[in-house]
């Protein structure tokens, strides 16, 4: 579907066919303390000459030209060119809400693919066309096992989960009739599983592990899974860097009752945070307490597959207060990115391109453990980010390392004022070997 | 339409056959024509326990969905497993092979429960008509 804009003499028209005077009546049930009064105080427009000239100068201001180490929740991924020409087209980028199967096919068949995808990826029977993205994707979740098991009421979080995401969970249930607990982590990084195991009761409603966690330490998903599905648990699993999942086994093999996630590093750029894409994916006798759009594949009148919003009656518009799904609409152009950019990488190549990832973090780590006054925080397995530790306070050394042209990571003090000294270092494929070479060395130079 | 003799409506358009601590329930022929083409029915674990008037299951059809209350606290004894593969059958044949849930109720209950018998219920159906 096309979007297109009417006219004065149009909107006039319009006005008069329905009886109203001034397009201002029709917002008259707005209050007016609430409403703007006078012009938005923006300026005047501007000629595309001088906005480009403006932009440019703004953008110089930028660190883009330095070597990145930052990840944290946003990866610097490369993203094929050949993405851009598809997802651009007209036909997907003005599209609205595909309510109408007969003239939303192309759109409806992408969500389509897009959820088959992210349903292999993950492991699940089904994903839905995505939400709006990670974290808060993290608390529908926790909000679904709710629903499936409203009798429990306490939920329980690994404390190695991102702390944004952590507290985006906590702003949800403040609102509920629900409380949660915080599982501590261990001296190497990994979730305490067996403090998780003797905080079950017969309360515990979920426990959510990230399977790769905030510390980029690979998390025990088997032993978690055993000990959840004993207790009947609802297992919860987070991934935030989708392309672990070239290398790590797919929650769904270990149990996962629901997988979310946030797709930003299957092909979207970091862009000052967003739009991000969640990801959200679950068993199948879950499928009606899932929130979020549905694409089914169906066959039309003549017997010709067709696709078509299924599984409709959990959202808002037909259940109203007890809909599953508030959410009702989806990050579609963030979706087919996604699914463009994993179509393009292949199984193969999304394999290949996590094992790079992991053993150009294996590389960086095994480097800069032999700076002086650089220690490595978890003694054990991680992805593709890991946590240092400096003899000097981080942020300090990252100041110093930002002014040499490097972001050498995320100082942890950012997360938490006590963990002075701990910086978050990742590495994907954009990082060359010669900058790990520059890292080790300006380290050397500010320590 | 058809409304059974043999058994007591609540105002929800459910069916119950009382006997003894025993109650077997269902949707009517009324709320079945309503709702349309059933292609979903949700329904409790056997073994659990319920408040009066909680919704214990759901009724998906192509155009709601509907919850199932029964009138009376209770514990659920045994659901209807073929309607997880065959929903219609709670369109073609809602008061035998179209039952829902059996529960164990105190009798004495009922005596609080609004319950309709069969021409209570027919009224009640011709005034919403």
């Amino acid at each position: 579907m096309k979007y297109f804009p009417f006219s004065k003499e149009q909107q006039t028209d319009m006005l008069k066919t329905i009886g109203v005077e001034h397009i201002s009546e029709l917002f008259s049930a707005i209050p007016e303390t609430i409403k703007i009064q006078g012009d938005l105080k923006i300026p005047e427009g501007t000629t595309e000459f001088t906005l480009q000239r403006e932009v440019k100068a703004k953008s110089s201001c930028y660190p883009i030209d330095h070597i990145s180490f930052l990840g944290g929740g946003s990866y610097r991924r490369f993203i094929p060119t050949a993405i851009a020409p598809v997802v651009n087209r007209a036909e997907f980028l003005t599209s609205y809400t595909p309510y109408q199967p007969e003239a939303s096919q192309g759109t409806l068949q992408a969500m389509f693919e897009f959820q088959t995808l992210l349903a292999n990826l993950t492991g699940m029977d089904a994903a839905n066309g995505s939400m709006y993205e990670g974290a808060s994707a993290a608390a529908e979740a926790v909000m679904m096992a709710a629903r499936i098991n409203p009798k429990k009421k306490n939920v329980l979080l690994s404390s190695a989960i991102h702390p944004e995401y952590l507290e985006c969970i906590q702003t949800y249930l403040k609102y509920q009739d629900l409380t949660w607990e915080l599982i501590p982590v261990l001296e190497n990084g990994q979730t305490d599983l067996a403090a998780l195991e003797s905080a079950i009761d017969d309360n515990s409603l979920c426990s959510m592990l990230q399977i790769v966690n905030f510390y980029g330490v690979i998390e025990d998903q088997k032993k978690h899974g055993e000990i959840v599905s004993d207790k009947k648990v609802l297992n919860l699993a987070l991934v935030i860097e989708m392309t672990s999942l070239g290398l790590i086994e797919a929650p769904g093999a270990f149990g996962a009752d629901i997988v979310v996630g946030e797709g930003q590093s299957l092909g979207l750029p970091v862009s000052f945070g967003g739009p991000y894409l969640g990801v959200f994916a679950v068993k199948a006798k879950h499928i009606r307490k899932m929130p979020g759009r549905l694409s089914g594949q169906t066959v039309d009148t003549e017997g010709k597959r067709a696709f078509c919003l299924t599984l409709a009656t959990r959202e808002q518009h037909i259940r109203r207060e007890k809909a599953t799904s508030n959410i009702c609409s989806n990050q579609q152009h963030c979706a087919l990115s996604v699914t463009m950019y994993l179509s393009l990488l292949g199984k193969n190549g999304l394999k290949d391109l996590a094992l790079m990832n992991y053993s150009k973090a294996k590389e960086a780590k095994e480097a800069l453990a032999q700076v002086e006054g650089v220690t490595l925080r978890h003694i054990t397995s991680h992805y593709n980010e890991f946590v240092i530790d400096l003899k000097k306070p981080a942020l300090e050394i990252w100041e110093a390392l930002d002014k040499k042209g490097i972001l050498a990571g995320v100082p942890l003090v950012w997360f938490d004022e006590k963990d002075t000294h701990g910086l978050l270092v990742n590495l994907t494929e954009m990082n060359r070997a010669e900058d790990v070479t520059n890292l080790t060395a300006a380290l050397k130079e500010v320590l | 339409m058809e409304i059974r003799i043999d058994l007591k409506y609540t105002k929800e358009h459910e069916w119950l056959l009382i006997e003894g601590s025993k109650a077997t329930l269902g949707i009517t022929d009324f709320a079945q024509s309503q709702l349309g083409d059933i292609v979903y029915v949700e329904l409790p674990e056997v073994g659990t326990l319920f408040e009066a008037d909680e919704a214990i299951g759901n009724i998906e059809s192509v155009k709601a969905v509907s919850e199932i209350f029964c009138p009376v606290s209770g514990e659920i004894l045994e659901i209807n497993k073929d309607l997880e593969d065959t929903p219609e059958t709670a369109n073609s044949s809602p008061y035998d092979e179209g039952w829902m849930i059996k529960v164990k109720i105190h009798p004495g209950d009922l005596n609080d429960a609004e319950l309709m018998d069969e021409e209570e219920y027919a009224e009640f159906v011709k005034a919403q008509g």
